[in-house]
């Protein structure tokens, strides 16, 4: 059992109660909503007569299923104009704060919160969406929870867990040119695999986290999941405590001074035990492209498509299903793949630095003919970050439309979708079956700047030659 | 609130690959509603729809199946409840497999649809059985932890924590969660944050 993490003394600190059946009662320092997860949660609160404990601590937005070409209300699609409906009358009903469409903090959960210092080190933070892990980039214990357990939340502030093991995973080095943090996750889950981390929490660790900025940390966490592990976090410090200092919700004056030796004492003790530890060289990382349908069949731009025999037995199954479904041959080279779409945003790549990245790549450069390229911003606040600096221009002007915030394609509940059997590059977190909106479409995982570049090539490229 | 659930028994139905994850089972489009109602007949649509009735939830033989026989990783990928409410709905009380992702296992609980796991030879096993033979009664059995069909009997495996929610019925954890209220105001009042910043209690 690990020891002196700060996955144990946050878990410690927020016990409750042991419960009959031995799992923990946890209480969530915050617990944010949206409109696709919490309406059935609503419903069952309301069937069972229980009211909102704490309604201070939820915080509600609309993200997945908005327009993000016109937002004039009400949306074209009834359904999803019933969606929103029900979340605004649900936060009303419940006094919960929403930032709805125009009020300039809306956005996709796990963007606005971060930037609005909601999230804070130290904190448990649960949202019915499995990419809550984002937020453990700033030390906080976060993690996805289904329908029912936001009822529980939202009726008791707490949740029914067992606790997690812990793995230290330590990336050391600087990143070579052209390598992003979106990499460095790719290349942990195809190493470690996409069940890797069930049962663990992941602690990345290592000076190359220690380099990244905030928003490379979310990039990383972001994707514990996709490797299997619930929740994964990297150790507050200077960067942290920098991002956080005047946010809106950070605490202020007195009460920052006692947050920073507060959040100080949580870190993990530099004597903890781990159930686990792996180290990695930031220098053997290299920009990374999935091939496949789960995010752990990915491999570095310049190498091969894996061969059955090549694979590990219990890993050809899913291969074989990867090879029919995305119609990409054993040993054929990732590079020069040809693509219809490229899409830029989501949880995992939809900030300000992203688009900063992909725009740099994009700079006096056109999309190739024949693709559709476009850029989601991950919230109205970058959004309007980006055209301060001239970020929309600089991607129209290359042929990329530029876009209202939103969850986009990335799970396509919306009106962005893949068509029929075209392939996309994606900076999103998922290559699933179906998942971009087609039940035959396509998506190759990469970096911002790597779909940037697959957009001005029209087919994958390496970044590294256009920067 | 929640009902014992000591053992599940029934026909079963085999489902083999790994990491089949949750927009498979229920795609994104399928969320478009405000309720779980009609998820059953979407459970796993699109791979229903590419295999063009081969999918075990459309072969005649399984219809009526409570078990439902997985691989590695089942569930991985969103947090949708609406994953477990679609299988559920089509009809399956249980789920045996070599391991499930937490996320959806967390689900499976919170609605009372126990997951068991088994080494990947037992489950093999078990779906080959069921495809050999899919009108025998697989029972799983929470309280001596083990998985029978037939002369065949092996073990299976869930955590202490959650076998104890089922076996005991108190797998709808809200109600004891609710009820500890005063607990959850101290904790919540020995928390520094709680008190500092706009979103104090």
């Amino acid at each position: 059992m690990s020891k002196g993490t700060l996955f144990d003394k946050v878990w410690d600190l927020h016990t409750v109660d042991t419960l009959p059946s031995g799992l923990t009662q946890l209480f969530i320092g915050l617990h944010l909503i949206h409109e696709v997860t919490s309406p059935q949660a609503f419903a069952m609160l309301r069937e069972r007569g229980l009211e909102v404990l704490f309604p201070q601590r939820t915080v509600a937005t609309v993200d997945h299923i908005v327009p993000t070409d016109n937002q004039v209300r009400p949306f074209a699609d009834s359904v999803a104009e019933a969606m929103i409906q029900a979340l605004e009358q649900n936060c009303q009903e419940n006094n919960l704060t929403f930032y709805n469409i125009g009020s300039g903090n809306q956005g996709i959960v796990h963007v606005i919160a971060p930037e609005l210092g909601l999230t804070q080190p130290g904190m448990t933070i649960a949202c019915g969406d499995s990419h809550t892990s984002s937020h453990g980039a700033f030390g906080a214990i976060a993690f996805g929870i289904g329908t029912s357990q936001v009822r529980d939340v939202l009726a008791s502030q707490t949740l029914a867990l067992a606790k997690l093991k812990v793995r230290k995973i330590e990336v050391n080095g600087t990143l070579n040119p052209g390598v992003y943090a979106k990499d460095v996750i790719l290349h942990i889950i195809r190493t470690l695999g996409v069940k890797g981390g069930v049962g663990y929490a992941y602690e990345f660790a290592g000076t190359t986290f220690e380099a990244m900025n905030m928003e490379e940390r979310m990039t990383v966490c972001n994707m514990a999941i996709e490797g299997g592990a619930r929740c994964g976090y990297v150790n507050p410090d200077q960067v942290t405590y920098d991002y956080l200092q005047d946010r809106d919700f950070a605490p202020k004056g007195a009460d920052w001074e006692q947050a920073v030796t507060w959040w100080e004492s949580i870190k993990s003790d530099a004597d903890a035990e781990y159930d686990d530890v792996v180290v990695f060289d930031a220098a053997e990382i290299s920009p990374t492209v999935t091939w496949g349908i789960t995010p752990g069949q990915g491999i570095g731009i310049n190498q091969f498509i894996p061969k059955p025999e090549e694979l590990a037995e219990e890993d050809r199954f899913v291969a074989e299903e990867a090879y029919r479904y995305m119609d990409l041959l054993p040993g054929q080279p990732i590079k020069g793949t040809k693509i219809d779409v490229c899409f830029i945003g989501s949880c995992t790549n939809g900030r300000i630095s992203d688009l900063r990245e992909a725009a740099k790549i994009a700079q006096g450069r056109r999309v190739a003919e024949g693709i559709k390229a476009f850029v989601v911003p991950g919230s109205e606040r970058v959004k309007q970050a980006a055209e301060a600096e001239g970020l929309d221009k600089i991607f129209a002007a290359a042929g990329f439309e530029w876009r209202e915030p939103g969850c986009s394609m990335c799970l396509a509940m919306n009106p962005d979708k893949l068509q029929g059997r075209q392939i996309s590059a994606s900076s999103s977190n998922r290559n699933f079956k179906g998942r971009q909106g087609s039940a035959s479409g396509r998506t190759l995982l990469m970096s911002p700047a790597m779909v940037a570049t697959a957009a001005i090539k029209g087919e994958v490229a390496d970044v590294r030659d256009l920067l | 609130m929640g009902s014992e659930i000591k053992q599940v028994s029934g026909r079963a139905v085999p489902l083999v690959g790994d990491d089949i994850d949750t927009d498979r089972i229920i795609p994104a489009r399928f969320l478009k509603a405000i309720t779980f109602d009609g998820l059953g007949e979407n459970a796993f649509i699109d791979d229903r729809t590419a295999l063009k009735g081969e999918h075990p939830f459309d072969q005649t033989q399984y219809q009526g199946a409570n078990v439902l026989i997985v691989n590695r990783n089942f569930g991985c990928g969103s947090s949708r409840e609406h994953a477990p409410q679609a299988i559920a709905k089509w009809g399956i009380k249980a789920l045996i497999g070599e391991s499930f992702a937490e996320i959806f296992f967390g689900n499976c609980v919170a609605i009372g649809v126990p997951c068991v796991t088994a080494d990947g030879a037992t489950v093999k096993q078990l779906q080959e059985l069921v495809t050999a033979n899919p009108q025998a009664t697989v029972t799983v059995n929470l309280e001596t932890l083990q998985v029978q069909i037939g002369d065949f009997t092996a073990p299976v495996f869930i955590g202490e924590g959650s076998r104890n929610m089922f076996v005991s019925g108190s797998w709808d954890a809200c109600g004891q969660l609710v009820a500890n209220a005063d607990k959850i105001r101290s904790t919540a009042a020995k928390l520094p944050y709680v008190g500092w910043g706009k979103l104090a209690v």
